[in-house]
């Protein structure tokens, strides 16, 4: 198909690992921050054809695995009630709360609905006036402009039953976090193509200069993948660290402006506890003072709840890079996509559900998910 | 007589079927949560192992009076119940025939059954019935008898409609996961995955860029021809929930061979191409109702597409990997840039009440 199929070219792909493959010299430990990079990864086998000098370190860039524990507890306890009509995006509802997950709330009685916009809630809330309905906004800045705009919409409207759960992230942050770790391993990073689309380039030029670490804005096709990691490694042998954008047909330096002006007027800059990795100071976004009457935390009493998070999941130290998902105890037999411990089995863009779904042949076999 | 509630405790292998205390929608998907339902619960209160039922295929291989009958059943709970290239009609004809027919029968009869919820409008129902008819006349199959039941509004969604068919077994016709022996190359009659995304543009309202309809089709005939022609068939199947990849999976698993295919050789219109892009699915897994995949003996596989092709309906057939004996019960596909990866057994339906 025009534009995809170009982007998955064997012949092309194989001049790229060939580059690499001259290019690299010595160990270096890359980061690819957005899940949507793991998955085209470990789906496409990108691993298994890269030198094996070139270690992999999967980012935390899934919103849905980092989305706190607390806050799926309290979307389980607002999805719950009566008069709610609780919509998100489908990977959310398996993801495993304290003791529920989402499709057990609606196997309940919850009315739990997945849609594909957050448009689509902001019209069931106009189609249903005796009812609550409340989107779980969750994602990185990619999601976070279709998400404001419904609350400009539903305002516009008049909508007064409407409501968001927000649990927004933002990548700027987390790579400073990342370099802050006392285990700092990443040499360089692929930042988020879809990210900078929004928010364009102007975050990341001083984590380059601060950190003196290479970052390559890169998509998500096999190619562009592939690129990002070949000039993340021409900087590493050259001694340099620059910021890239390898992803230029979708990113621009300033992003999209009209995004960012939504943005900027609906959410503000708060702290947020990352599931599995912790609080990193600045890095959500949460509804504005103007736009607080939306926020589904202030309109329902979900306060007062104790989170029990599973001891035996170590997806913290899988979203901080520390291991791989198969160093885990509990990976493909405790845990796997049917019973997940932790919210990266879960996501197509979990770096643990990835390495089951496409695991590899030589892997030790799983016990069936 | 007293009936006392459902002990889990009870069941034989219970430990699968605790995860969910009660029924979720992915126990009607097809996948993984499927198959654990039926293995756990169903197969035990019927019998359990060494009854016909056991061989769990989409139709029942049974011997009565000297002729060999296959019979198969399938409830169709489509929403929408019309959708682009057909309905909930013909769906329940075509389903039904299909899986029949996939075990080298030829399908005879069907009987209907409707669960219609009140204030059904009877033109829609008529419509309904119409489409019944006349995918039963292209399948070449009667209707020979019926039963109809109203529920209260509220209480059901508009129509539901179960199908069961019986097909007779020419002598010497034996297809199954038996047969199948590294070797065999492994075909598709055509295009993947469009009953799927058709289904959801509806659902969903959303508009791919291009017109997108339903495969909805019988192939019965696809499967006289083959053996017609004395094409060395061992095993057909056609991919509904899960699609391609639940069907591999299951064939694997029950042949104790593995599959291994070129991911760039299955046939994937660029409409589905796009669908599944946007919207984080894998064509390998969304639902066909017009498709076979075929193993096939590799001498044979020239004359298999040549004969396939020659019908509309397999035009597109073409060859999408072999079977192994190096990884027995695994699928693995060969990715367009020359990496692999396994292929897994979808989980649970990704996409809920398609057919």
């Amino acid at each position: 198909m025009k534009y995809l199929d170009e982007f998955g070219d064997p012949d092309l792909a194989r001049g790229l690992l060939d580059d690499i493959a001259r290019t690299v010299t010595q160990p270096w430990s890359i980061m690819e921050v957005c899940g949507g990079q793991t998955h085209t990864i470990i789906r496409n086998g990108i691993d298994q054809l890269l030198p094996e000098e070139v270690t992999l370190i999967h980012g935390p860039g899934c919103p849905v695995c980092v989305t706190p524990l607390e806050t799926i507890d309290r979307a389980l306890a607002i999805a719950s009630r009566p008069e709610v009509i609780f919509c998100s995006f489908g990977d959310m509802l398996r993801v495993p709360g304290s003791r529920d997950d989402l499709f057990r709330v609606k196997a309940g009685g919850g009315d739990v609905r997945i849609v594909y916009s957050p448009l689509d809630a902001v019209n069931l809330a106009r189609d249903n006036p005796d009812k609550q309905v409340v989107f779980f906004a969750i994602g990185f800045e990619t999601t976070a402009p279709a998400n404001a705009m419904t609350v400009q919409v539903a305002r516009r409207q008049g909508l007064v039953n409407f409501s968001l759960l927000v649990s927004h992230v933002l990548v700027p942050p987390a790579v400073r976090a990342l370099m802050e770790a006392p285990e700092r391993r990443v040499q360089g990073f692929l930042a988020a193509g879809h990210v900078c689309t929004v928010m364009g380039l102007d975050d990341y030029g001083p984590l380059v200069e601060r950190y003196r670490v290479p970052i390559v804005v890169t998509g998500f096709e096999p190619l562009d993948v592939l690129e990002g990691f070949r000039r993340v490694l021409v900087q590493l042998e050259e001694g340099r660290a620059e910021l890239e954008n390898a992803y230029p047909r979708a990113v621009s330096a300033e992003g999209n402006p009209e995004a960012r002006r939504v943005v900027a007027e609906v959410f503000e800059v708060c702290d947020r506890q990352w599931r599995g990795i912790g609080p990193i100071p600045g890095s959500g976004w949460r509804l504005s003072a103007a736009y607080a009457d939306f926020d589904a935390e202030r309109r329902f009493d979900v306060g007062g709840i104790v989170t029990e998070e599973s001891t035996r999941c170590r997806s913290g130290e899988v979203l901080q890079g520390l291991i791989t998902p198969p160093q885990c105890e509990a990976f493909g037999t405790e845990c796997t996509p049917r019973t997940p411990l932790g919210a990266p089995m879960v996501s197509s863009e979990g770096a643990c559900a990835a390495y089951h779904r496409f695991r590899r042949l030589d892997e030790p076999a799983v016990a069936g998910g | 007589m007293t009936t006392s509630p459902l002990e889990p405790e009870n069941w034989s292998c219970p430990l699968p079927l605790r995860d969910h205390p009660t029924i979720v929608m992915g126990h009607g998907g097809g996948g993984r949560l499927s198959a654990e339902l039926v293995e756990h619960l169903f197969l035990p209160a019927f019998g359990g192992a060494g009854t016909v039922l056991a061989q769990l295929g989409d139709a029942a291989v049974v011997q009565a009076g000297g002729a060999r009958l296959a019979f198969s059943t399938d409830s169709f709970v489509v929403r929408p119940r019309f959708f682009p290239g057909g309905n909930l009609g013909d769906l329940a004809v075509n389903g039904t025939v299909n899986d029949v027919a996939m075990t080298g029968a030829t399908p005879l009869f069907l009987s209907a059954g409707f669960v219609l919820e009140e204030g059904l409008p009877i033109d829609e129902l008529g419509l309904i019935a119409g489409s019944m008819g006349a995918a039963a006349r292209r399948a070449g199959v009667e209707v020979v008898t019926g039963d109809t039941k109203v529920v209260d509004s509220g209480h059901g969604d508009g129509a539901y409609v179960t199908t069961a068919g019986v097909g007779l077994l020419a002598p010497g016709v034996e297809l199954g996961p038996h047969r199948v022996r590294p070797g065999d190359v492994v075909l598709v009659s055509g295009p993947v995955g469009l009953h799927g995304i058709a289904v959801l543009s509806v659902r969903e309202g959303f508009e791919f860029g291009a017109d997108v309809c339903s495969d909805t089709a019988p192939l019965n005939g696809l499967v006289a021809a083959l053996l017609a022609a004395g094409v060395d068939v061992h095993m057909l199947r056609d991919p509904t929930r899960g699609g391609v990849a639940a069907t591999l999976n299951e064939i694997s698993a029950t042949s104790r061979t593995g599959v291994e295919i070129d991911e760039r050789a299955v046939p994937v219109p660029d409409v589905v191409a796009a669908a599944c892009g946007l919207l984080g699915l894998d064509p390998l897994e969304v639902a066909n109702e017009g498709r076979l995949v075929a193993f096939v003996a590799r001498d044979d596989a020239d004359r298999a597409l040549e004969v396939l092709r020659a019908d509309p309906l397999g035009a597109g057939a073409t060859m999408i990997g072999q079977v192994v004996d190096t990884h027995p019960g695994v699928v693995v596909a060969r990715t367009g840039i020359g990496g692999t990866r396994v292929i897994d057994l979808p989980l649970s339906e990704q996409l809920p009440r398609i057919c």
